[in-house]
C-alpha cells in the first residue's frame, strides 16, 4: 500500500502544497487540486465500497459526476457528516475525513460479502417475491434488509452551515465550460448578450483541456493550449459570468433552472466559518445552451465491477490532469479508438501498457499505428471474458469473437494487469435536456441517442448533441450558435483540425462469454448491482417497458440514476426482445441530476424563518402574562394562560367559570376581516351567505354561514352592517384568505356587474371580546361615553365610538352565550386598550381566556366550529341548522345543491350533542361511534368531533356527528376505547342556555 | 416553472400565481329550474385532456385578478392568455 503512483509535472495538481487526509482511519497525502479519488488513486487505494446488494468490493471507477462505486461518507462529526458523496468529485483540503459506506465491519472485511455467494438465490425481484410472504413477517425480514442495505448514515445533529438563494436573470445561460462551452460563451458575450457560464468542475475547458497530445491540434497548436488562450480571453469578456463548481441540477420547462454553486467543500474546515456553502442558483435565461458533454460507457463482461477496472478516459485525466497512474501494468478494453488516447498518455508518462484489447477486427487511426510502434500488443476482434483478483484486479482472460459477435471463439488467453482501462464508446449527456421535455432520437451509426426536438428557446451543441469528434464540435459549434443567438459575426473562421482517431466502433451491449449468462457477473448498473441477468430476467417475466424493467431491476434508480449503464440496459432489453432501440422508450432522467443537500434545497428557510409567525397586537402581553400558544394557520394565538402550578386541565376549567360567572377576555383579532363596500354590498351577501340581508338595519349584526356550491358549509362568521353600503364580514381564522379569495372569484368571474369592493382589513384592527356578567360594566368603564344600556345597544348592534381620541367600533356578539362585547381598535392602540380592559376589570375578577377556554365556551352552547365540527362533507341541514338557512331566497351560494339526492338522504351524518353515562367520563375527539358491539364488522356511525369537561355544568359534553343521529335524541351508543367501551346518550347540541337569557344577564 | 402573462401585469414567474380550474363554465343563472343531473354537471364534470385545455388562473401575489389562460398540457405551452369575459384567440 504505500507504492506511489503520482508523477511529477501534472495539470491541476500543486506539487509545493501538500495535503493530509484520512481515509477509513488511515492517514494520507495528496496535493491540493486533488479529488478524494486522484489522491487515493495516488496512494495505491482501489477499493473504496461496497456493493449495494452483493457487497461486492468496488473501486474508483470514474473521474465525475457519474461515478457509480466511489460514494463515501464524508466528514465524522455528527452535525456535518454527509452520505453519498463522490470520491470523483469532493477536492482535498486539510484534514478531510472520509469513509466507506454499506460495509460493515470495515470495507476490507464486510460480513454482507456473504450475499455475493448467495448471489444465485438474490436475483431481480427477489426481494419482492420473498419477503412479501407471509405478510406478517415483513417487520422481521425488514431490521436485516435495513440493515445489510443502507447508503451511507445521515447527520443527527441540525447542519451548522449556511446555505442560500439567489435568483439570476440572463439572456443566454451555458451549461458546461467544455470547448464547445468555452466557444458559445465567447461568441455570445462578445454580442453582447449578458451571458452566464456554468460547470461543474472547478476548473474550466472541459476534457480538452487535458488534450496535450501531438495527435490533437486546433490551427496547429496543440488542443489544449489553444483551449487555454481561450479561455484567456473569455475571462476579461465584460458581459460573461463565469461560475465554476455549479452544477445544474433541474432544467424545468420555460428555460427555468436550478443550479448548486459550491463555495467552501474545497477549503480548509478552518476557512469556512461564516461563509456561505452552498448557494442554490434560480436562473431563468431566455435562452439555454447545453454543453454537457458525453459520459463515457463502460462494457459488459463478466465481473467488470472488480476494483482496478475504471473508464479509460478516467485514467486518461487521472494521469494528465493529476499526474496519477492508475497501474503499474495497465491493459486497456475498447470497441473504438478513445482507449489509444489513454494509451498514448501512458506511453508519453512512461506507464506501462501491457496489452490493448481490442472488440474490432480492423483498426485504422494515426494513433494506434503508433501505438503498435511502441510494441504495444492489439488483440483485434477479441473480447475479455472474465477478469480475476477479489479486492483488487490481477489479471484477465480473453477470447476472440465471432464474426457476428454474438460467440467467442478459439483459446482462452490470460493475460495479467493491476489496473483495467474500458471503452464502450460515448453517450452524450442528454439528461438536462430530456428533464425540460426535450424529444430524443436514436442514431443507428454510433448507438447514440440525441436531441431531436427542443422544448424550449434552447440548444444543445458538442458531445451532448451527438458531435463527437473535435472536427464536429468546432464546425457545427459555430453554425448551430450563430443562427441560435441570431449573430453574424464571430471571432472563429476556419478551423483546421489534426486529429489521431476515427469514429469506427464496434458496439456489442452485452459482450459474450465462454459461460452460460446465468453463470456471469456482468454488471450493468453498478452501484445497484443489477446484472444483464437480471435484465433478460425481467423481460423472461413478461416485462417490456424500460420504466418497468428500471423498476424490477432497481437500474437506474441509484443515486447516480445508471449514468454509466443506462444504454447498455435498453440495449440488451432491444437486443433480447428483438426490437429497434428507442422502441422501449428510454428512461426518465429526473432532477436533480447529481444529489443535492437538503441544505441547499431549503437555503435560509429553517429556524424562524422556516415559516412565516402572525402575531396579535397583545402578543407581549400574553407572553408577559405567562400564556401558552397555539398555532392556528400562521397565527400565534393565546391557548390558555396557566397560573402557578396550574396544569392545562386546571387553567381551563378555571377560566372557563370566570367567563360564565365574572368576566373573561380573549384576544380575536385573528379573525378575520374583510371590509365590503359598494351599492351591490347587501345583495351580495345575499348571494354568498345562507340567510338574508337586505333588511339588516345598519348598525346591526347578523351571523352568517357561507357554503360551497356543493351545498357544503365553508366559513362562518359575524357580518356588520356598518352603513347603507358598508358592512365589514368577519370570518374564522384559518379561512380569511381562501374566503377573501372566493369572494373575489365570484365578483370577478361569475357577478362582474356588482358594484363591490372587498379589502382584507384582518391585521388592521385588533379584536378584544369582554364577555360575562359583568362585562358590561367594565366595558361601560373604558368607554365611559357610551350608553351601554340593553334598550340603546342591544346584543347583535355596533356603535362608532372613540377610545380617548381614537376611534373604534364596539359590537355586542357573543360566540360564549354570555353578554359580549367586542371592541376593534387600530391595532398599534390594541394592547393599551387591551391593559385598560383588564384595569377596569379588576374588581370583577376579569380573567384573561385562550382558545382553549373559548372552544369549551361555545360548545356548551353547540356552537359549531368549522373545520372542527364540521369537514366538507356537511351541510346546514347535517348541523341542524335549517334556521339559518332562508327558505324565500332564490338563489345564493350552494342552494341548489341543499336538494340533490345525496344531501337529502336520512341517514347522513349529523350533528348531535354526546353526553356520557359516567359525567366524569370526558371522550377522545376522534373516537368513533358504534350503536352495535357485536356486529362484524363494527358499524361505524360517527365520531365524536368535540368534547371537554364543562365546569359550568359539572359534566362531561360533547359534541359529534353520527348518521341520522337528528332522530336518535335519547338514544343510547358507544364509543369503543382500547381497554373500554363507553356508553353515551344522544343529546340535543345545545347544553347550557337553552333560551339564551344570559346574553342579558344581569348582576 | 411557468412564466405568465399577466394580462393586467404583464411576465410574471408560476409562483405568484394560483390555477382555478377549468374555465368558460358559467353558473347557471337559475340553479333551481335544473334537474339534478343538469346540477351535478356544472358541479362535479371537468375535462382532463391532452392537449390545448382551457383554464382560470388568479395573480395571487400580484394584481390579484383572475384571467384566463389556454395552456397545452402535453408540454405546458401557454397558447394564449385573456380576460374574463374574453373568448379565447386559439381552438
Ligand atoms: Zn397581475
Amino acid at each position: 500500500m504505500s507504492k506511489n503512483l503520482r508523477f511529477k509535472s501534472s495539470k491541476l495538481v500543486d506539487e509545493t502544497y501538500r495535503i493530509s487526509f484520512k481515509f477509513n482511519n488511515k492517514t494520507y497525502f495528496g496535493y491540493k487540486g486533488d479529488t478524494l479519488a486522484s489522491a487515493l488513486l495516488a496512494n495505491d487505494v482501489h477499493l473504496v465500497g461496497r456493493s449495494f446488494k452483493y457487497h461486492r468490493p468496488r473501486g474508483i471507477m470514474t473521474a465525475g459526476s457519474e461515478e457509480p462505486n466511489a460514494i463515501i461518507q464524508l466528514h465524522d462529526n455528527t452535525s456535518r457528516t454527509e452520505p453519498n458523496v463522490r470520491a470523483t468529485e469532493i477536492e482535498i483540503y486539510e484534514g478531510l475525513v472520509a469513509s466507506s459506506q454499506n460495509c460493515w465491519p470495515s470495507v476490507n472485511f464486510d460480513i454482507g460479502g456473504i450475499n455475493n455467494i448467495l448471489s444465485p438465490i438474490l436475483p431481480a425481484g427477489f426481494y419482492y417475491k420473498t419477503f412479501m410472504w407471509p405478510k406478517s413477517f415483513w417487520e422481521k425480514y425488514e431490521y436485516f434488509i435495513r440493515k445489510s442495505a443502507g447508503l451511507g448514515k445521515s447527520p443527527k445533529e441540525a447542519d451548522p452551515d449556511i446555505y442560500e438563494h439567489k435568483y439570476i436573470h440572463c439572456d443566454v445561460l451555458i451549461i458546461g465550460a467544455g470547448i464547445s462551452g468555452i466557444m458559445a460563451a465567447k461568441m455570445s458575450a462578445k454580442n453582447g448578450l449578458k451571458t452566464l457560464l456554468v460547470d461543474e468542475k472547478s476548473f474550466l475547458g472541459g476534457s480538452s483541456i487535458y488534450d496535450n497530445s501531438e495527435f490533437s491540434k486546433i490551427n496547429n497548436q496543440i488542443t489544449s493550449s489553444w483551449l487555454e488562450k481561450e479561455i484567456n480571453e473569455i475571462s476579461k469578456l465584460e458581459n460573461l459570468e463565469i461560475k465554476t463548481r455549479t452544477s445544474v441540477a433541474a432544467f424545468h420547462g420555460y428555460n427555468f433552472l436550478l443550479a448548486r454553486e459550491n463555495l467552501t467543500d474545497h477549503l480548509p474546515m478552518n476557512q469556512r466559518e461564516n461563509k456561505i456553502r452552498h448557494r442554490l442558483l434560480k436562473i431563468r435565461a431566455k435562452k439555454v445552451i447545453s454543453a454537457t458533454g458525453a459520459i463515457e460507457r463502460p462494457l459488459i463482461f463478466d465481473n467488470n465491477d472488480r476494483p482496478g477496472v475504471l473508464l479509460s478516459s478516467a485514467m486518461k485525466k487521472y494521469i494528465d490532469l493529476y499526474g496519477v497512474a492508475c497501474g503499474e501494468n495497465n491493459i486497456l478494453f475498447t470497441n473504438n479508438d478513445t482507449a489509444y488516447e489513454t494509451a498514448m498518455s501512458m506511453v508519453q508518462r512512461g506507464i506501462k501498457v501491457n496489452a490493448i484489447i481490442d472488440n474490432r477486427e480492423e483498426i485504422d487511426s494515426k494513433l494506434s499505428y503508433e501505438i503498435e510502434k511502441n510494441n504495444i500488443r492489439i488483440f483485434k476482434g477479441y473480447t475479455v471474458v472474465d477478469t480475476y483478483g477479489y479486492k483488487r484486479i490481477s489479471g484477465l482472460s480473453i477470447m476472440e469473437l465471432s464474426k457476428d459477435g454474438q460467440k467467442v471463439i478459439g483459446k482462452k488467453i490470460k493475460l495479467s494487469c493491476d489496473s483495467l482501462g474500458v471503452s464502450g464508446g460515448w453517450t452524450p449527456a442528454v439528461h438536462l435536456f430530456t428533464q425540460s421535455g426535450g424529444k430524443l432520437k436514436f442514431r443507428d451509426d454510433d448507438q447514440v441517442f440525441i436531441p431531436n426536438k427542443y422544448p424550449s428557446d434552447q440548444l444543445s451543441i458538442g458531445s451532448c448533441n451527438g458531435d463527437l469528434s473535435l472536427e464536429e464540435i468546432t464546425t457545427n459549434t459555430i453554425l448551430s450558435v450563430k443562427k441560435f443567438l441570431n449573430i453574424n459575426n464571430t471571432d472563429y473562421k476556419t478551423f483546421e483540425i489534426i486529429t489521431g482517431i476515427n469514429k469506427s466502433k464496434r458496439n456489442i451491449w452485452l459482450l459474450p462469454s465462454d459461460k452460460i449468462l446465468g453463470k456471469t457477473k456482468s454488471f450493468v448498473d453498478y452501484q445497484n448491482d443489477a446484472t444483464a441477468k437480471d435484465i433478460k430476467l425481467a423481460l423472461r417475466e413478461g416485462f417490456r417497458s424500460i420504466e418497468h424493467v428500471k423498476r424490477y431491476t432497481t437500474t437506474g434508480m441509484g443515486t447516480d440514476q445508471g449514468k454509466l449503464g443506462n444504454m447498455h440496459a435498453l440495449g440488451i432489453i432491444s437486443e433480447t426482445a428483438g426490437t429497434k432501440m428507442g422502441e422501449h422508450g428510454t428512461t426518465t432522467f429526473r432532477p436533480p441530476y447529481t444529489p443535492l443537500t437538503f441544505g441547499t434545497i431549503v437555503g435560509r428557510n429553517v429556524g424562524k424563518f422556516f415559516d412565516i409567525v402572525r402575531r396579535t397586537p397583545i402578543h407581549d402581553w400574553h407572553v408577559t402574562n405567562n400564556a401558552k400558544f397555539e398555532n392556528v394557520g400562521q397565527w400565534k394565538r393565546a391557548w390558555y394562560y396557566p397560573k402557578v402550578n396550574e396544569n392545562m386541565n386546571q387553567a381551563v376549567q378555571r377560566e372557563s367559570k370566570a367567563a360564565r360567572d365574572s368576566a373573561g377576555i380573549l384576544d380575536a383579532s385573528t379573525l378575520g376581516k374583510i371590509d365590503i363596500q359598494g351599492t351591490d354590498a347587501s345583495e351580495f351577501l345575499n348571494r354568498v351567505y345562507t340567510n338574508a340581508w337586505s333588511k339588516l338595519a345598519i348598525g346591526k349584526c347578523r351571523y352568517g354561514l357561507m357554503l360551497n356550491e356543493d351545498g357544503m358549509v365553508y366559513d362562518d362568521g359575524v357580518t356588520t352592517r356598518l352603513d347603507e353600503n358598508h358592512y365589514i364580514m368577519t370570518t374564522t381564522t384559518g379561512g380569511a384568505a381562501n374566503v377573501l379569495e372566493k369572494l373575489e372569484d365570484y365578483l370577478q368571474t361569475e357577478w362582474p356587474e356588482l358594484d363591490v369592493y372587498l379589502s382584507s382589513v384582518t391585521d388592521h384592527y385588533a379584536t378584544i371580546s369582554v364577555c360575562g356578567p359583568h362585562s358590561k360594566k367594565i366595558v361601560s368603564k373604558v368607554i365611559p361615553d357610551l350608553d351601554f344600556s340593553d334598550e340603546k345597544f342591544p346584543h347583535m348592534s355596533f356603535k362608532n365610538t372613540k377610545i380617548g381620541q381614537i376611534k373604534c367600533r364596539v359590537m355586542r356578539i357573543s360566540f360564549t352565550g354570555e353578554q359580549s362585547y367586542e371592541i376593534n381598535i387600530q391595532s398599534n392602540y390594541g394592547k393599551s386598550v387591551w391593559k385598560k380592559c383588564m384595569e377596569a376589570g379588576k374588581d370583577f375578577n376579569i380573567t384573561p381566556y385562550g382558545t382553549e377556554t373559548m372552544h369549551l365556551l361555545r360548545a356548551e352552547k353547540g356552537f359549531i366550529i368549522v373545520g372542527q365540527d364540521t369537514d366538507a362533507t356537511m351541510t346546514p341541514i347535517d348541523l341542524q341548522m335549517d334556521w339559518i338557512v332562508s327558505k324565500k331566497k332564490y338563489d345564493f351560494i350552494g342552494k341548489r345543491s341543499l336538494y340533490r339526492s345525496d344531501t337529502i338522504k336520512d341517514d347522513r351524518k349529523q350533528l348531535v350533542g354526546l353526553l356520557t353515562e359516567n359525567p366524569e367520563e370526558v371522550l377522545e375527539e376522534g373516537a368513533q361511534i358504534v350503536a352495535d358491539i357485536k356486529k362484524s364488522p363494527i358499524e361505524m356511525l360517527g365520531h365524536v368531533t368535540s368534547s371537554y369537561y364543562s365546569p359550568n355544568l359539572n359534566k362531561s359534553i360533547a359534541l359529534g356527528v353520527v348518521k341520522g343521529g337528528k332522530k336518535m335524541l335519547g338514544q343510547k351508543l358507544i364509543i369503543p376505547m382500547e381497554n373500554k367501551n363507553i356508553n353515551v346518550t344522544v343529546a340535543d347540541p345545545v347544553f347550557l342556555d337553552k333560551k339564551g337569557e344570559r346574553l342579558n344577564a344581569k348582576l | 416553472m411557468f412564466l405568465i402573462n399577466c394580462p393586467f401585469c404583464g411576465e410574471r414567474e408560476q409562483s405568484e400565481f394560483k390555477a382555478g380550474g377549468e374555465a368558460h363554465i358559467e353558473r347557471p343563472k337559475q340553479p333551481t329550474e335544473l334537474s339534478d343531473d343538469e346540477w351535478a354537471e356544472f358541479l362535479f364534470m371537468r375535462k382532463n385532456i391532452k392537449g390545448v385545455q382551457f383554464e382560470r388562473w388568479n395573480h395571487a401575489h400580484g394584481c390579484r385578478k383572475w384571467f384566463n389562460i389556454a395552456r397545452d398540457t402535453s408540454n405546458d405551452q401557454i397558447k394564449a392568455v385573456y380576460k374574463m369575459g374574453e373568448k379565447p384567440t386559439v381552438k
